[in-house]
């Protein structure tokens, strides 16, 4: 029963594209999308899921590809470990899907690599994560610490000062993250006066914030992630310390968190990512113009990179594909590593070969009226932390995560 | 009434039935399904056997325990890390089910000898379950690793070694071996349950279940016994915690409250007091959460959560019980 | 000096947080011996109308004061009628009923409201303490929670209804028979638990992230703090709450915030092992 339900799930869901482009008659190519449009992580899922099927239109009003259309098959698997790793199996074994884009945490994104690379189907993780993943059948399209970490810290030491105080969410990405910040300060000529972790589902920030002006740094950087932790920034606000002690944010507007909160509370965090919805250049506006033509008023918030780093990774593949003249993985991968480029929305976007990352552009921008407001563009940011510890050309078998080891 | 000896020749012949089940679904199933299917198949085994544990542990012991996930978490991460550090992943085994039996005889004797009641033990359970969840996912840093095997935090840890036949490390089982394994494992644990039931032991269990004071006054030693199926319940869900790090991996979520209520809540709709409905139950409803994945447009939490509350309205008793009434009536 | 104040208050604070939430739960465990895995629930929607009463022009107070108790309240009320009121006497089936209500109401929220609203910021700025800054507003849930705690425990104590209720809760069928309609009871207790739930939520709405899944971050929380109380709902909880609360904030000075959460549960389980029946299991018996 679930097989043919599922069956006509997909199906409803592709009507429309099929119907479209009947003309083009051909098998469509399938591309799976495992984004979490439910639980927890659904802030950063669902725009996430928009950005993919709109650069999938996209692609198929242009013609599709190789003359045939793309059908994007969209699973939910419910910020659940578990599910990610079934429906990676069922993309991989049933759908055949030519690639699969999908993956938010580092943990779901653990879960699903193992098995795309195992039954050889393409994988893109198309988030802001810690670095370090060396595997040559993923590639990860977002912007790590040495990407976006390196930009943010020399534009607020130079503007506030150089002790910081880190506060993290307890997990991997918290825990790397901050290490990066730690480094970038101490080049600078400063240094962490502390660093605090809490675990996801902490709500009370109280203690913290005492703790914080016992040490009186001159700014506070934040890397906590989640619902919960958005507390942070309101108890921070009431406090009255959002006048004394400036923030910054690795993390604050990767999905909807500025929306949350009210522009006293929010305005003037600092970020750094690669790509803001407020990024002003004739591409973006031309993109943002036809995404709000085509969803109307569901049109998401896009915020900072999550959604749009979706959209180009499917840019990237699609031309991955147009240049090796056919969807057989091990073709696209090598075309893939022959140094392609899109000009998107966020600027120049180009394939690292060496570690399947990407060299990117960053934007440092701050909060204003619950959106962002770009203050400097930095073009062509490299993968500078992972090419440190991964090369694909000399070890093109290697399947793991590196922890890279930052030297503080 | 019957005689207890036919009872116990009827336990004996369920379980063998159960075995000869598994036999030929684990020879069969994978010649006729798909890969995906196959491997699908191994996880709703594995959280079955989840289901059976809770099921052995409530359904007789009389004892609603919270958090059967940190048992299932903990013979995971047994498991893991032990194969991480072993030449050969069939010695992991044996530690994936001691550590969590010795987990549970340890928190079985907390609160079976501290004379903790209903409620009261549900909270040391989740709460214990908390801390396990907690203090796993802030195991991100490198300091944090047993031997060869870092923990990972937040992460898990995704390099784990899948079962090898035994003796040859070389050789890594086939996603259809393991399927074969967890079937094997499942219809073992259900035949064990029946015959521990059959079993003075289990007799005395349930009698405590039924009434624990008239037990004591008849000289049995209440606390023990508990005790023991608690431990046999751990033991039983390390071994599904096992079998879910071959299929899928481990992380901290194998620790989450999520887990915990998922499993009192397949064993509540398969049935409470039977085994054969928990499982039953766990693979229904692990279908349906995939399956309300797939739907576009539609909140899954929503549908499960309007599935389990018109299951408690509508079928309170569970669905083994309430088919099996159901049978009776229609053949007199 | 001031950092003693200034961390008295904190604890203070961690204390009425804790009390706030669980409140609720309390009510109506302490009444119907009912575990309302919605809890967490009905402190998002007490959020939520909140913050949405807030964005339709409505008064800040009255949102939260009104509104938000009232909304939950009656949410409360339809519960009990088609769910809670066919389950009475079977705790475990309430949970799962409850459950199942838990998720359901987050996947409704989430599809109806989306998963993001535009909070409010909170109100009576800020109050230096020596060097330390803290929030008025933070001041101001202390003091709600001591008023709240007040008013529930002079209705039990003094009023017609508190009687019934409290006779109600010792012995049913003897209430029963004295010609107390107990349904009738039951169902207020449980409006009036869901409506506590309500006002609190939409009272820490300012402080927290309004998401739909906020409740998760709460509802273990106040189940091990309403249990840890034991019996008594008001002094059970109060001093759970107390306790825990004050293991959770200083834990969270002296250590790490990872080690505060787990300090608190650990004080949690070796005081069930100690008072297997909970705090007033043992102290504070025949408090209310």
């Amino acid at each position: 029963m679930q097989r043919r339900t599922l069956i006509a799930a997909a199906g409803g869901l592709a009507a429309p594209l099929v119907f479209r482009h009947a003309a083009l008659g051909a098998d469509p190519i399938k591309v799976v999308s495992i984004h979490d449009a439910s639980g927890g992580l659904d802030i950063y899922g669902k725009p996430m899921i928009a950005c993919v099927d709109f650069a999938a239109e996209e692609i198929n009003a242009a013609g599709g590809l190789l003359g045939r259309p793309v059908q994007v098959i969209n699973y939910d698997p419910q910020s659940n470990i578990q599910l990610y790793t079934q429906f990676a199996t069922q993309a991989a074994t049933r759908d055949k899907a030519a690639a699969v884009h999908g993956g938010i945490t580092s943990a779901s994104r653990e879960a699903i690599r193992p098995v795309l690379k195992r039954y050889n189907t393409l994988y893109f993780y198309n988030t802001q994560y810690e670095g370090g993943v060396c595997d040559r059948n993923c590639f990860c399209t977002g912007s790590t610490p040495a990407q976006n970490v390196q930009r943010l810290v020399p534009h607020i030491m130079q503007k506030w000062g150089k002790k910081v105080y880190i506060v993290a969410a307890d997990y991997n990405y918290g825990q790397i993250t901050s290490k990066w910040v730690t480094k970038f300060f101490r080049e600078g000529g400063g240094d962490a006066v502390a660093v605090d972790f809490f675990p996801l589902d902490v709500t009370n920030f109280g203690p913290a914030i005492q703790k914080i002006q016992a040490a009186k740094p001159d700014v506070v950087v934040s890397a906590l992630v989640g619902g919960a932790h958005v507390s942070f920034y309101r108890q921070w606000a009431a406090a009255g310390m959002k006048s004394r002690i400036p923030m910054a944010s690795t993390t604050f507007g990767g999905g909807n968190e500025s929306l949350l909160l009210s522009p006293e509370e929010g305005d003037g965090i600092v970020c750094a990512f690669s790509y803001f919805q407020e990024v002003d250049s004739p591409v973006n506006r031309a993109f943002l113009d036809r995404l709000r033509a085509k969803l109307g008023a569901n049109t998401p918030y896009l915020g900072g990179e999550l959604a749009m780093r979706s959209y180009v990774g499917m840019q990237l593949w699609a031309e991955g594909v147009r240049k090796a003249g056919s969807i057989d993985r091990t073709k696209v991968i090598e075309a893939l590593g022959s140094g392609i480029s899109v000009d998107g929305p966020p600027g120049r976007t180009t394939l690292d070969s060496k570690t399947n990352h990407v060299t990117l552009d960053v934007y440092v921008a701050e909060v204003k009226n619950r959106g962002f407001n770009v203050l400097q563009h930095f073009p062509n940011s490299p993968p500078s932390d992972t090419q440190s510890v991964c090369d694909l050309q000399k070890e093109p078998n290697a399947n793991r995560q590196v922890v890279v080891d930052v030297r503080i | 009434m019957e005689a207890p000896g036919t009872e116990n020749r009827r336990a004996l012949l369920q379980a063998v039935l159960a075995l000869l089940a598994a036999g030929f679904a684990a020879w069969w199933l994978p010649q006729v399904l798909e890969l995906f299917a196959v491997i699908n198949a191994t996880v709703y085994i594995a959280m079955a056997l989840l289901a059976l544990s809770l099921a052995l542990v409530w359904g007789f012991g009389g004892i609603l325990c919270f958090g059967q996930a940190a048992f299932f978490g903990l013979g995971g991460y047994a498991y893991a890390v032990a194969a991480l550090n072993l030449p050969d992943t069939t010695y992991a085994v044996p530690v994936a089910l001691g550590v969590p039996m010795l987990a549970a005889a340890a928190l079985g004797y907390v609160m079976f000898y501290g004379k903790v009641s209903d409620v009261y033990m549900g909270v040391i359970t989740l709460t214990v379950t908390l801390i396990l969840f907690n203090f796993i996912n802030s195991t991100a840093g490198d300091e944090w690793r047993i031997g060869a095997a870092p923990l990972g935090g937040f992460n898990g840890i995704p390099a784990t070694p899948p079962l090898n036949v035994p003796g040859d490390p070389g050789t890594v089982l086939a996603p259809e071996q393991v399927f074969a394994v967890a079937i094997g494992c499942l219809a073992g644990c259900y035949a064990i349950c029946k015959l521990i039931l059959r079993s003075h032991f289990g007799r005395v269990v349930v009698a405590i279940r039924e009434n624990e004071l008239r037990a004591a006054l008849l000289g049995y030693d209440v606390r023990l016994y508990k005790l023991a199926i608690f431990a046999v319940g751990g033991l039983m869900a390390g071994l599904a915690g096992m079998l879910f790090a071959n299929c899928v991996f481990v992380s901290p979520t194998m620790f989450s409250l999520a887990y915990s209520g998922q499993v009192i809540i397949w064993v509540m709709v398969g049935g409470v007091g039977t085994l054969l409905g928990p499982i039953v139950g766990a693979m229904l409803l692990q279908a349906l959460t995939a399956w309300a994945g797939t739907l576009p447009g539609v909140n899954p939490s929503l549908i499960l959560g309007l599935v389990l509350v018109v299951a408690v309205l509508a079928i309170p008793r569970g669905l083994q019980p309430t088919l099996t009434t159901l049978l009776r009536k229609r053949a007199p | 000096m001031d950092l003693a104040l200034a961390t008295g208050i904190q604890a203070l604070s961690g204390i009425a947080t804790l009390l706030l939430i669980s409140l609720g739960l309390a009510i109506v465990f302490g009444m119907m011996r009912v575990i309302n895995l919605a809890h967490g629930e009905f402190l998002m929607l007490g959020a939520y109308s909140a913050v949405l009463a807030v964005q339709a022009g409505v008064n800040l107070w009255v949102a939260m004061l009104v509104v938000a108790p009232l909304c939950v309240g009656l949410l409360g009320v339809l519960v009990e009628r088609l769910v809670i009121r066919r389950l009475y006497g079977r705790m475990v089936d309430t949970m799962l009923a409850t459950w199942g209500l838990s998720l359901g109401l987050v996947g409704a929220v989430t599809m109806v409201f989306g998963n993001t609203v535009a909070g409010f910021s909170a109100p009576l700025g800020s109050v230096q303490i020596g060097a330390y800054s803290t929030s008025g507003y933070g001041l101001f849930l202390i003091a709600a929670t001591a008023v709240l705690l007040a008013a529930v425990w002079a209705v039990l104590r003094f009023t017609q209804a508190g009687l019934i209720a409290r006779g109600t809760m010792q012995n049913a069928g003897m209430a029963a028979a004295l010609g107390v309609p107990t349904e009738r009871v039951y169902a207020l207790s449980f409006a009036a638990g869901a409506a506590v739930s309500g006002l609190a939520g939409a009272l820490i709405a300012p402080m927290s992230g309004v998401v739909p899944t906020m409740g998760t971050a709460y509802i273990a929380r106040s189940f091990i703090t309403v249990i840890t109380g034991g019996a008594a709902m008001l002094a059970g909880t109060s001093s759970a709450a107390g306790l825990l609360g004050s293991v959770n904030t200083l834990g969270t000075f002296a250590t790490t915030p990872v080690l505060g959460e787990v300090l608190m549960l650990v004080v949690a389980i070796v005081l069930l092992r100690l008072l297997p029946q909970g705090i007033t299991g043992r102290f504070f018996r025949r408090s209310l």
